[in-house]
């Protein structure tokens, strides 16, 4: 195994890498349509690991399948070796931001809180101590100035700073992205990568859904390559190649159409 | 009639408290419960629940008579209940979207309910008139032991959201993150639609299946308006909740064949145009006042830099700028750039003479400042688009506050170096009066 950059390689030294989260034969459907299919994965831990494909690739639908968000058709997840309902403590979750209603009637403040609400249990409201670690989280995306403010008046880079900082109060030990990069000005994106290099020197794994191919390989250190199935998962140096990346986004022909022209074939003869 | 108005308004007789006490817990729960469900995106659900009681109450009357009101509230759960397992059902297990799916079964059970309570109206003992209430309301029909009961379901109704605030709140933001904090999203979604079950259900009788739903939706949108606290908005809801029950409800009995539900439906209409109209942040009116505010103030800038812009440009013509002048520097209207001359003298920041017009102190001062943002913001713009934020406030006034101040004097460097920095330049504001023929 090669690190494609030196700090990876620090990491790398520091500690031999442990297994975040493992997926075992997992195929989820939708309406009987496969999304994903016999997806097996060994994700180490203390890396930033990006989910890269095409659109409709199932690159979301298989961080919802880890999370435990869709039913699997099939298969099994484990994260530190715990099943996911063990592990739901260790996890911090960063959806699109297009998944919820930013007309709300919540503060930034009360977002970031509800970072918290796992820790708590029911009923019991956060406390000084929650507030302050909110606020904490907030100041390390830069917007402990806006924790008034209600969130439809911020900017589509300042809600991704947001739900970032609802993540970091989870205080989790592996963090689940969905696209976090999408759609942010610059100033978020430098941003939102330095954080995630903070995170993997605290030694946190991250696990991010990517869309730009341009910046995969400055941006993690481990890349999973999804089309439907894994074409290929390991360090960005071994992985993320141009036979690679044909083989994701077709050029040329995937294993996959090769069986679904095939089928057409002999339907049609 | 009037003898009426006061008695009622005085609660001196024992039924009418009776009926105001009911109708206003009902309105209370109602808001509260129906706010959750509207940020839930259930309101509709809520609509389709109370139409779906229809065939419940008739069942009910069939089996057992009118005498029996808990048996139709058992019959409109059980049917309310059902409908909405029939929605949930078309969604997840068929393709029909939800709204088709709610369309489909309200009117379906709806329709059942019509027949059903037509064949009660034909029998030999058929009573019409305990079934026609239960579509427009009949607030007034109300006895002590609904009241008790109306009373019971809003206390829960109220706890329960009190308690668990939390996890609705959250439910209602964001389900798939709750989930991966191991919150049973399914069983709080099937608890927040219980409540609204049984509110639903325990407002049949007096608003009716026909307009409950808007006892539900009609308060929580109009509270919206007030605030974005969402605790708060809880609290306004149940209190037009209140207000339209217990009005309507008065209303109702006061004027004689009015059901519930209309009057209780046009008085919530009432409370959401007027918070649509007056809120302070988001009514229209705050808006477009607002609106006109924004469009004066750049009008404003648009005069006080262009007559800045001349004169800096032409220092030996003087401070003095002819009206075709100015006319010639924007594309504005001549009335339009009258209108802001006239409005920027009205101000004291211009003055006029004949047809030419200066800038006074006050005003040179302003036009610098203005100028001054304008230019930084032109000035960041082209050299650093690239770390622009994406939603930036180009107000003049606010420069200060979206960009760093190291970066803002860095950009004033580089207007120095260009003598495009004013307060900088040799037509100083001072300068510009002092030259006026």
């Amino acid at each position: 195994m090669t690190a494609s950059s030196a700090s990876a390689d620090a990491v790398k030294s520091a500690a031999p890498p442990r297994t975040a989260v493992e997926v075992h034969d997992v195929t989820v459907a939708y309406h009987r349509r496969p999304v994903i299919w016999d997806v097996d994965l060994t994700l180490p831990a203390g890396r930033l690991i990006g989910i890269v494909g095409p659109n409709g690739a199932g690159k979301t639908t298989l961080l919802k399948a880890i999370l435990g968000l869709v039913p699997l058709a099939s298969g099994r997840i484990e994260i530190f070796g715990r099943s996911l309902d063990d592990a739901r403590s260790m996890i911090g979750y960063v959806p699109q931001r297009e998944t919820v209603d930013w007309d709300f009637p919540v503060s930034v403040l009360d977002v970031v809180l509800m970072g918290r609400y796992g820790r708590l249990g029911w009923i019991r409201r956060p406390g000084r101590a929650d507030r302050a670690a909110a606020m904490e989280c907030l100041r390390q995306v830069g917007m402990a100035d806006y924790h008034g403010r209600q969130i439809s008046q911020l900017s589509g880079g300042q809600q991704q700073r947001v739900f970032l900082a609802r993540a970091l109060a989870q205080d989790a030990v592996v963090y689940f992205m969905d696209e976090p990069l999408a759609g942010v000005d610059a100033a978020t994106e430098s941003a939102v990568i330095e954080l995630l290099r903070t995170l993997r020197s605290a030694g946190k794994t991250v696990v991010a859904v990517h869309h730009d191919l341009q910046t995969v390989a400055d941006t993690f250190d481990h890349v999973v390559l999804l089309n439907m199935r894994v074409v290929a998962s390991g360090p960005i140096a071994e992985v993320f190649t141009r036979d690679n990346l044909q083989k994701t986004y077709g050029g040329r022909l995937t294993l996959l159409d090769e069986a679904a022209e095939a089928v057409r074939r002999a339907a049609r003869g | 009639m009037n003898d009426d108005l006061i008695r009622l308004l005085t609660l001196r007789d024992e039924n009418s408290r009776v009926v105001l006490m009911g109708a206003g817990l009902l309105g209370l729960a109602s808001g509260v419960v129906g706010s959750m469900a509207v940020l839930r995106r259930r309101a509709l659900l809520g609509d389709a629940l109370a139409h779906a009681a229809l065939p419940g109450l008739c069942v009910a009357y069939l089996l057992l008579g009118d005498k029996n009101a808990s048996a139709f509230l058992l019959g409109a759960l059980v049917f309310g209940t059902l409908g909405v397992l029939v929605i949930s059902f078309l969604r997840h297990h068929t393709r029909i979207k939800e709204d088709a799916a709610i369309g489909l079964v309200l009117s379906t059970f709806f329709g059942l309910g019509i027949v059903l309570s037509r064949i009660i109206q034909n029998q030999p003992s058929g009573n019409r008139a305990g079934l026609d209430g239960f579509l427009y309301g009949k607030a007034a029909a109300m006895v002590r032991q609904d009241v008790l009961l109306i009373a019971a379901v809003a206390g829960t109704i109220l706890l329960v959201v009190t308690a668990l605030y939390k996890e609705f709140r959250l439910l209602c933001f964001d389900r798939d993150f709750a989930g991966t904090q191991g919150w049973p999203v399914k069983r709080l979604d099937i608890g927040l639609m219980g409540l609204l079950c049984v509110c639903t259900v325990i407002g049949l009788p007096a608003v009716g299946v026909v307009l409950m739903a808007a006892l539900l939706i009609i308060p929580a949108a109009a509270a919206r308006f007030w605030t974005d606290r969402l605790s708060i908005m809880l609290v306004i809801a149940g209190l037009f909740g209140m207000l339209s029950a217990l009005f309507g409800t008065a209303a109702s009995a006061l004027v004689a064949k009015l059901p519930a539900g209309p009057a209780v439906v046009l008085i919530a209409t009432g409370c959401f145009v007027v918070s649509l109209l007056l809120a302070p942040r988001r009514g229209l009116i705050a808006d477009a006042l607002r609106r006109l505010r924004l469009s004066r103030c750049v009008g404003r800038q648009n005069v006080l830099r262009a007559i800045f812009e001349l004169t800096e440009s032409d220092a030996s013509a003087g401070a003095w700028q002819p009206f075709d002048r100015l006319l010639r520097v924007r594309t504005w209207s001549s009335s339009a750039l009258d209108r802001e001359l006239k409005r920027a003298m009205g101000a004291g920041l211009v003055r006029e003479d004949g047809d030419r017009y200066s800038l006074t102190e006050r005003g040179a001062a302003e036009a610098a400042r203005v100028v001054r943002a304008h230019r930084l913001w032109e000035m960041y713009l082209i050299a650093h688009a690239d770390i622009a934020p994406d939603h930036v406030d180009r107000d003049a006034d606010q420069i200060e506050h979206v960009l760093p101040a190291d970066l803002i004097s860095r950009l004033e460097e580089r207007l120095r170096a260009q003598g495009r920095l004013p307060g900088d330049l040799p037509s100083s504001p001072h300068a510009i009066e002092g030259t006026s023929p």
